[in-house]
């Protein structure tokens, strides 16, 4: 397949009759049905009306063509220095926009799917707006200039969301912040976690989505009548002046790589394009943390299959127009400091995408197209971007579920959440942003929280709210624990004041990063493609819940004695006997799990959340678990002073005993209504733990996610691996420049770990058949 | 085949009798206790799919490549109820049912306590609606009561040797016993996986591969064998009870040398894997 036969299949719609937009409408959608979607932004309402479920298996899909094998290798062979160097490039001198950087190409005269960030592949942009300490700390390391003019532009004339937040942080949360009790928080990066409906691009056109807001816009125009809304109603109309500026860019730098967007798509290749423009000017905007894609597959299958029921398209094209795009999505870049990478190692984007799922009307959402994103994995290699994410229900195609099964054996490359807990919060048309949270897709957006670390707190319980390592006054000054033996009725009583105070802290903290985000870091093109009034939640997080969850279960159920220093200060503690730990579905220990989960839920909801926002929160690490352990003292059930905690709702590592189905039961148990944001868990099993030939393995797979599902588990990371694989990557990367490893989340490449976070993954629970 | 005739049960004194409370009625069912190692969730080792699978201590075997040579001696194990397993893997029933799977009996030896053994296949299958399988070596094949085979949906049944002095070097113990029950299960029309172990320079000659695939086709009733590789992941067990592992420099097989033994079953027209 060559571009020029692409090319003449594509201009067989491109008709110079057809001039106006009302033609130029009419011409892309015929064949479509349904009304409603033609009359109001809803793309909902088109898929619903147009889609295609596949019930078959995986036998039609096409190989790898030779055109996107050579566009591939082009950036692989990129790989072993972007590695080595940490960056392959970067554009130092211009501040990232949406048309701030010329048209970028792999190979111009191959590639099907046109778009990059900046002018190359590979190349980061500098994104300021988010903190300018960032962007210059970046520089340095990575051994580029920091322009004078543009550090004169951001530290004197341009304030950023960094200055912002910093200006407004109280005492209280910067020692909070500084004794890592709460960490991540995006107040010197993007935060992400926000998913434009770039779907409507394609289904729009560009022209009709800015008269949409025009009129939302128009909606504002009388001063209201209550003067509380007076700010939140300027706000409004100067945030809505900046989609409709940033939906004018996206024409603009489209029609800059020869694209005219402001109708809607008229063929498969173009519905893909134009999405994937949409997307890419969000990424080259913005430096989220993370940069979800949303739910498209089977929104790209209508007009896929459109085109091959013309005859326009083969199978072998169609596969050959994802494989191009997702290797777009594979090398979307981000310029991050080493503390960043600390925290999200791997160099993530989240670029996560949502599969599958079964509709309200009970219909699978499953399409061929939803195997081919699937087959990218096959087709370029495993990969950790996109973060493919299945939405999983018993009730899913037989078919689809092996493929799947069959996908993550071969590739650990898939995440899997559940359809059955997601549907009934969020509806059919919902997507994953990041790891675990769940949105309906242009209605909803998240304020990210990131997280505080429970362990820590519980020890700032027992020591009256000092800090166990520096011994400084950071939680609350309460009477610390006293006596020989810890007491689990007082450390409770204890734990239960330090969990108000730090709720209260983190609230504060978080309403404060989201005001400046929105002041100096709006996101103008995401929040274009969204409903003007938006259902917002503020996704708290915690960590270390595994751990608290067992110094709690040790100091019930075994004798705990503290040890103290000469100023009082609690620093070890001696554990005498026995206690069930939790990840043995043992309701002792697990139901001290979901108490806690639901009172700190029910301690943060306290507290009034900017733009009126719904708490929520998640229980999930990334791969900050390793950074939070180093940041926490010797806990109660035996964990000494800096070592990792287990990432996600994972039980701690080898204190799960009786395999890992008795293990992600106990996870089941975390109530999904006090943690909306998700509930992550990662399994690392080897092939033998799965069965003994490869018909069994995906049957048995299969099973376990059925089993998970119907058990109420929200989110599984499905790692099929050898340790012996693993060690051999540490030593000889070269070997392994695709290894896939799935952590709390996301998935990254093994061997762009650090050697800590390998050492890390390697030690945590391998589930074998033994 | 010739198979020399054998006594219709073992009368091994090194084989103790059950110490389980065994009651004589139906009304006292529940106060059975018996002697646990542990219990585990397995997928695709134990019998098909997801599995609640019981360990029960004791074995009358010596294998020289026992994997769990932990659970060899009833003394290791601790007294555990027929109540206390059937609650835990009514845990499960939901997720098994859900999944594909059910329970399995395994050990050690589960027929060293078949009342024990009896008792949970029962209620696993009747209370708990779980399919049900008993992985034994048939040594005390005699002690299977019908009943208990009744509640017994699959039997996973280790031949491990056709060569009866080799099988008794492996094992300290005479093979015909467990062809004795081999016979029996078919004549109950039972459905059975066949499992053997190849062990390079021990169970690896073709006749003695040979002797198992042909006695194992001419049951008519097993749906599978598994033909197991020998590996060394049990040897720091072995270490940690002070025992000598005498394997210690046996290699595991190759895959080669694995896929030739398979074929030599796939040729008497067994599904082997």
């Amino acid at each position: 397949m060559t571009t020029s036969q692409q090319d003449s299949q594509q201009d067989s719609r491109h008709d110079p009759r057809h001039d106006s937009q009302h033609e130029r409408t009419t011409d892309a959608w015929n064949g479509f049905k349904g009304g409603l979607w033609r009359d109001a932004i809803d793309v909902r309402d088109f898929i619903q009306h147009n889609y295609t479920p596949y019930q078959g298996d995986a036998a039609f899909l096409a190989g790898p063509t030779e055109r996107t094998l050579a566009v591939w290798r082009q950036i692989t062979d990129r790989f072993p220095e972007e590695r080595a160097k940490g960056v392959y490039d970067v554009a130092y001198d211009i501040p990232a926009g949406i048309t701030a950087h010329a048209p970028g190409y792999i190979d111009r005269e191959r590639e099907l799917i046109v778009g990059l960030q900046t002018d190359a592949p590979l190349k980061r942009a500098i994104m300021p707006y988010g903190g300018w300490r960032m962007v210059a700390g970046a520089l340095r390391t990575y051994g580029y200039p920091v322009p004078p003019e543009l550090e004169k532009v951001f530290t004197r004339y341009r304030k950023t969301h960094n200055d912002g937040v910093f200006d407004a942080y109280t005492p209280e949360i910067l020692a909070a912040r500084k004794a890592g009790i709460i960490t991540g928080l995006p107040d010197a990066y993007g935060r992400g976690r926000i998913i434009g409906d770039y779907r409507r691009v394609a289904l729009y056109g560009v022209d009709r989505l800015i008269e949409a807001k025009r009129a939302e816009k128009a909606g504002l125009d009388a001063a209201p009548a209550d003067p509380a809304r007076l700010e939140e109603v300027i706000r409004e109309r100067e945030e809505l002046a900046e989609q409709i500026r940033a939906l004018g860019e996206l024409k603009q730098m489209a029609a800059n790589y020869g694209h005219d967007l402001s109708g809607p798509a008229r063929t498969g290749r173009e519905a893909i394009q134009w999405l994937y423009f949409a997307y890419l000017a969000a990424v080259k905007e913005q430096n989220g943390a993370a940069m979800s894609l949303g739910r498209t597959s089977t929104f790209l299958d209508v007009y896929l299959q459109r085109d091959l029921a013309e005859g326009v398209l083969t199978e072998q094209q169609v596969q050959e127009l994802i494989d191009d795009f997702v290797i777009k999505l594979r090398i979307v870049r981000f310029l991050r400091t080493p503390e960043y990478d600390e925290l999200f190692s791997g160099d993530p984007t989240w670029v996560t995408e949502s599969i599958g799922g079964i509709g309200e009307d009970g219909r699978t959402l499953v399409t061929r197209t939803s195997f081919r994103y699937l087959q990218t994995l096959y087709n370029l290699g495993p990969a950790p971007e996109p973060n493919l994410t299945v939405f999983w229900s018993p009730q899913l195609p037989g078919g689809f579920k092996e493929f799947c099964a069959k996908v993550s054996i071969d590739t650990s490359s898939i995440q899997y959440e559940s359809d059955e807990l997601m549907r009934p919060h969020f509806g059919d048309d919902t997507a994953i942003a990041c790891c675990v949270s769940a949105m309906p897709v242009g209605r909803q957006m998240q304020l990210f929280g990131a997280r505080v670390n429970l362990a820590k707190t519980l020890l700032y319980a027992i020591n009256g709210g000092r800090d166990e390592i520096s011994g400084a006054q950071v939680g609350r000054a309460t009477a610390p624990v006293t006596g020989d033996v810890l007491d689990y009725d007082e450390v409770l009583a204890r734990f239960d004041e330090q969990m108000e105070w730090l709720a209260e802290a983190y609230v504060h903290a978080l309403n404060v990063i989201h005001y400046m985000h929105d002041k100096y870091a709006y996101e103008r093109l995401e929040m274009a493609l969204h409903d003007r009034d938006v259902r917002r939640t503020m996704a708290c997080g915690i960590a270390g819940l595994a751990v608290a969850v067992d110094s709690l279960s040790a100091i019930r159920y075994a004798k705990v004695r503290p040890v103290r220093d000469e100023t009082g200060l609690v620093v070890d503690y001696l554990v005498d006997g026995d206690y069930p730990a939790y990840g043995n579905n043992d309701d002792r220990v697990d139901g001290i799990a979901v108490r806690l989960v639901e009172e700190f839920m029910e301690k943060v909801r306290k507290h009034p959340a900017y733009r009126g926002a719904e708490h929520t929160q998640s229980v999930l690490t990334i791969t900050s678990n390793v950074v939070y352990g180093k940041k926490t003292g010797n806990t109660p059930d035996g964990r000494r002073a800096g070592e990792p905690f287990s990432p996600g709702a994972n039980p701690m590592n080898g204190r799960d005993r009786h395999g890992y189905v008795a293990s992600a039961l106990s996870v089941a148990k975390l109530p999904y209504d006090h943690a909306e944001d998700g509930i992550s868990l990662t399994n690392t099993v080897t092939p033998d733990a799965l069965g003994r030939t490869d018909e069994e393995r995906t049957a048995n797979l299969v099973g376990i996610l059925d089993g998970y599902v119907t058990c109420r588990g929200f989110h599984m990371n499905v790692n099929v691996l050898d340790r012996d694989t693993l060690l051999d990557a540490m030593d000889h990367p070269e070997k392994y420049p695709q290894l896939t490893i799935r952590v709390s989340g996301y998935a990254v490449n093994f061997v762009r770990l650090s050697r800590e976070q390998q050492l890390d993954v390697i030690g945590r629970t391998f589930h074998d058949a033994l | 085949m010739a198979e020399p005739a054998v006594p219709a049960a073992p009368a091994e004194p090194a084989v103790p009798a059950e110490p389980a409370v065994t009651p004589a009625g139906a009304a006292t069912r529940r106060a059975v206790t018996g002697m646990l190692h542990s219990w585990d969730l397995s997928t695709g080792v134990d019998g098909p799919g997801t599995r609640f699978v019981a360990f029960l201590s004791g074995c009358p075997l010596r294998c020289l490549y026992c994997h769990n040579p932990d659970t060899r001696n009833m003394r290791d194990g601790r007294r555990a109820s027929v109540d206390e397993l059937v609650q835990e893997a009514a845990k499960y029933t939901e997720f098994i049912h859900a999944s594909g799977g059910g329970a399995t009996i395994s050990g050690g030896e589960p027929l060293l306590q078949p009342v024990l053994s009896g008792e949970l296949l029962h209620r696993f299958k009747h209370e708990l609606g779980l399919h049900t399988a008993l992985d034994t070596s048939g040594f005390l094949g005699a002690r299977a009561t019908d009943a208990l085979l009744a509640d017994t949906d699959l039997v996973l049944l280790d031949i491990k040797s056709w060569d009866r002095a080799l099988y008794r070097h492996l094992t300290g113990q005479k093979l015909a016993p467990t062809l004795d029950f081999a016979r029996r299960l078919a004549d109950l029309g039972k459905e059975v996986w066949v499992r053997f172990v190849l062990v390079p320079h021990l169970t690896d000659a073709t006749e003695n591969i040979e002797g198992v695939a042909a006695f194992t086709a001419s049951l008519g009733n097993v749906t599978r064998v598994d033909v197991l590789p020998f590996h060394k992941l049990g040897a720091a067990k072995w270490r940690a009870l002070g025992l000598d592992f005498t394997l210690a420099d046996t290699p595991a097989p190759t895959a080669d040398q694995t896929a030739a033994a398979r074929a030599v079953f796939t040729a008497h027209g067994l599904h082997a894997v």
